[in-house]
């Protein structure tokens, strides 16, 4: 026997649950004004959560996914994508389109049930919210085949659930990235429930990270509730593709506080224990508590960004609200660029079927 | 004048606009080195390099996944599936993506690209290689399907479907890969994407049928001919989106209808032609329309496949019951 190749995952972490530092911190830690703006953003994100919920339960959003507790997941990928780079989205993954300028107000929309919400007016080239799982991993090939062929330095990111990784698409968008050496970062938000299916029940690997060896590149975990780490890894992923460097998988390891969505009950199948020591681990008050004690973040600055936060997505909810409804007949507008003549009937018959004030 | 089947005008229509037009690329299984199994992709490794010319591993979701991206960005894939009966993997990008890419985005983002696939039956392949499931994609709202006849139309529908703006799935009848030539003039005109042809004028009966069955309609049409039955024929050509109105006009005039088609027959593209001329030409018929398709069953293995396969004797068959 000779060994012919070995393998290793390596795990990186900053600040432990406790918020104290347990690692050599990156340089931008010495940046405030960009914590802060990275703190704000989780804020931001949880405030648009819990708003959405609240929106849902009164009939005013359709079936919601909150990603309550992986917020540092979110904006520290988001924080790591330009402006010129493409993101392919999931559906959990609010917090990282905030951070590509998709507007809370856009979001509403599209969970209210309108295709407008994913008209997206500051993302123009990101995908919209993927609902077939990991479906999203080989478009996210796809733009970055184009950004390759182009020869063009901008960089795909994509994410999906640990449990999205057990789907065909993903391996077959690892082994595609590998082979053709592509711009693009898999992001995989472990937070241990695919609905009801816990990670372990999920897949024998000891991590998802490894699943990167089988299709050739390096793959890394990271604490998914800490921001520091999210975004350095995620960051040093992105710039690694934009040279040339091909794709790597980054596994954030965090927990589902929320229900699956809206529609889901998780104290059906989720232990109350795992779940109270998940809350004692969360990434925003572990985020809090570090720049209060490395950076003198004070409580009436924590005030003032949770109030602009608010003040923010209750806006954006009242202009999701005040938003005017579509017509019926825009079911066709966009179906193709030229409009097919042999639609024309049907399209017609919609029209006067409003016009009589049909149901 | 130079003479060229189908495979040899296909990949005339890939040379000519991947000449004019920079963001065409070609990607699939055996493509690049090997030129595609049928040879259609032959030569376009060397002419336009391997940045253009894309052999991928082996995953039809992923070619389908992969080319939809590309289309976001505005390169215009042409991405071939080795055979249909391995497009399905597929699918769930097709219909989940493909055809929905413009309208979820409100037009913000599209995907101008063709799935090309080898379809249908005849030329004695194994299991999984000769079936005809073009039904099951005309079904899907957002998309085209397009099956040319004959090789001046598939250059010429090529054409147009690699320029469409909107996903197109382009089915090729592999047993008329080689059978015909035709002087195919490399012009670079495009056909309509929405128009069926009238290929053969005639007073009794309409025939309608398209890729293979074309050419066994326009056989059946030379029998009844001899027997002083004036057959018109029409190749649909675009099955979604279909053009009634040229079907409809010419029942005007005939009066009878039949339609072959070499997929199964329940819930097939017939059924819908059926259909449409039972809402919108019924009175033009004197008789009820038949059709000759082939069976509700699995597609037979090579031994059997020409009892399921209709052909020029039942067609004539067929019109000589309507009569």
């Amino acid at each position: 026997m000779k060994k012919v190749a070995e393998f290793f995952v390596e795990y990186f972490q900053f600040l432990d649950k406790d918020s104290k530092v347990v690692d050599d911190l990156p340089e931008f830690t010495n940046d405030r004004g960009f914590l802060i703006s990275l703190y704000r953003s989780m804020v931001l994100t949880r405030i648009f959560d819990e708003k959405a919920v609240r929106m849902q339960r009164m009939g005013q959003l359709s079936t919601f996914p909150s990603s309550l507790g992986q917020e540092a997941v979110m904006v520290g990928t988001g924080a790591a994508l330009k402006k010129e780079d493409v993101y392919c989205p999931y559906y959990r993954d609010q917090g990282v389109l905030f951070r590509h300028g998709v507007t809370p107000k856009e979001l509403f929309i599209y969970w209210s049930g309108d295709e407008r919400g994913s008209a997206f007016s500051g993302a123009r080239e990101d995908f919209p919210i993927a609902v077939p799982i990991a479906t999203q991993s080989l478009h996210a090939t796809g733009v970055a085949s184009a950004f390759k062929i182009r020869k063009q330095p901008r960089v795909v990111i994509t994410m999906c659930g640990e449990g999205g990784t057990s789907e065909g698409d993903f391996y077959e968008a690892i082994n595609l990235a590998g082979a053709w050496n592509l711009p693009v970062v898999f992001i995989v938000n472990n937070n241990q429930w695919a609905i009801s299916v816990s990670r372990e029940a999920q897949t024998k690997c000891e991590t998802i990270a490894q699943k990167a060896i089988s299709a050739g590149f390096k793959g890394i975990q990271v604490d998914g509730n800490d921001i520091i780490a999210v975004y350095d890894k995620v960051s040093q992923a992105v710039e690694n593709a934009r040279n040339g460097g091909g794709p790597q998988l980054i596994e954030a390891i965090t927990y589902r506080l929320s229900d699956h969505t809206t529609a889901d009950d998780a104290s059906r199948y989720c232990p109350k224990d795992n779940l109270d020591k998940a809350w004692d681990e969360e990434p925003v008050e572990r985020f809090k508590k570090y720049l209060e004690d490395y950076h003198d973040f004070n409580e009436s600055e924590d005030l003032a960004i949770k109030d602009e936060c608010s003040k923010e997505v209750d806006q954006a909810a009242i202009d999701m609200l005040n938003f005017e409804k579509p017509n019926a007949e825009s079911m066709f507008d966009h179906l193709y660029e030229n409009f097919p003549e042999a639609l024309l009937v049907q399209y017609e018959e919609l029209i006067a079927m409003n016009k009589e004030g049909g149901k | 004048m130079t003479m060229i089947t189908m495979a040899e005008a296909i990949n005339q229509a890939l040379v000519y606009e991947m000449t004019q037009d920079q963001d065409v690329v070609v990607m699939g299984e055996d493509v690049a080195g090997n030129g595609g199994v049928f040879r259609i992709t032959v030569d376009l490794l060397e002419k336009f390099g391997p940045d253009r010319v894309m052999d991928t591993p082996l995953a039809e979701s992923m070619i389908a996944g992969c080319a939809i991206g590309m289309a976001s960005q505005g390169v215009k894939p042409v991405a071939e599936f080795q055979f249909m009966g391995f497009i399905y993997p597929a699918f769930d990008h097709i219909i989940n993506h493909a055809g929905r890419l413009r309208n979820r985005t409100r037009g913000r983002l599209s995907c101008p690209l063709v799935f090309r696939a080898p379809y249908g039956g005849g030329i004695h392949a194994p299991e999984h290689h000769s079936e005809s499931t073009e039904a099951l994609f005309s079904h899907i709202p957002g998309i085209r399907v397009v099956i040319p006849s004959t090789p001046a139309r598939a250059y010429g529908l090529l054409l147009a479907a690699i320029r469409d703006p909107d996903p197109v799935l382009f089915l090729e009848p592999k047993a008329i890969y080689r059978k015909f030539k035709q002087n195919v003039p490399d012009t670079g005109q495009a056909l309509p994407l929405d128009k069926c042809f009238i290929s053969k004028t005639g007073s009794d009966v309409t025939i309608v049928a398209w890729g293979a069955m074309h050419a066994e309609a326009m056989h059946a049409a030379d029998i009844l001919e001899a027997d002083g039955i004036s057959a018109e024929v029409i190749d649909v050509a675009t099955i979604k989106q279909l053009d009634m109105k040229t079907i409809l006009t010419s029942i005007e005039k005939t009066g009878h209808c039949v339609i072959v088609h070499e997929a199964a027959r329940t819930n097939g593209v017939g059924a819908e032609i059926a259909a449409e001329i039972a809402e919108h030409g019924l009175f033009s018929l004197h008789a009820p329309v038949k059709r000759v398709t082939g069976f509700d069953t699995v597609m037979p293995y090579p031994i059997l496949e020409k009892k399921y396969l209709p052909n020029a004797d039942r067609i004539s068959k067929a019109v000589r019951e309507v009569l």
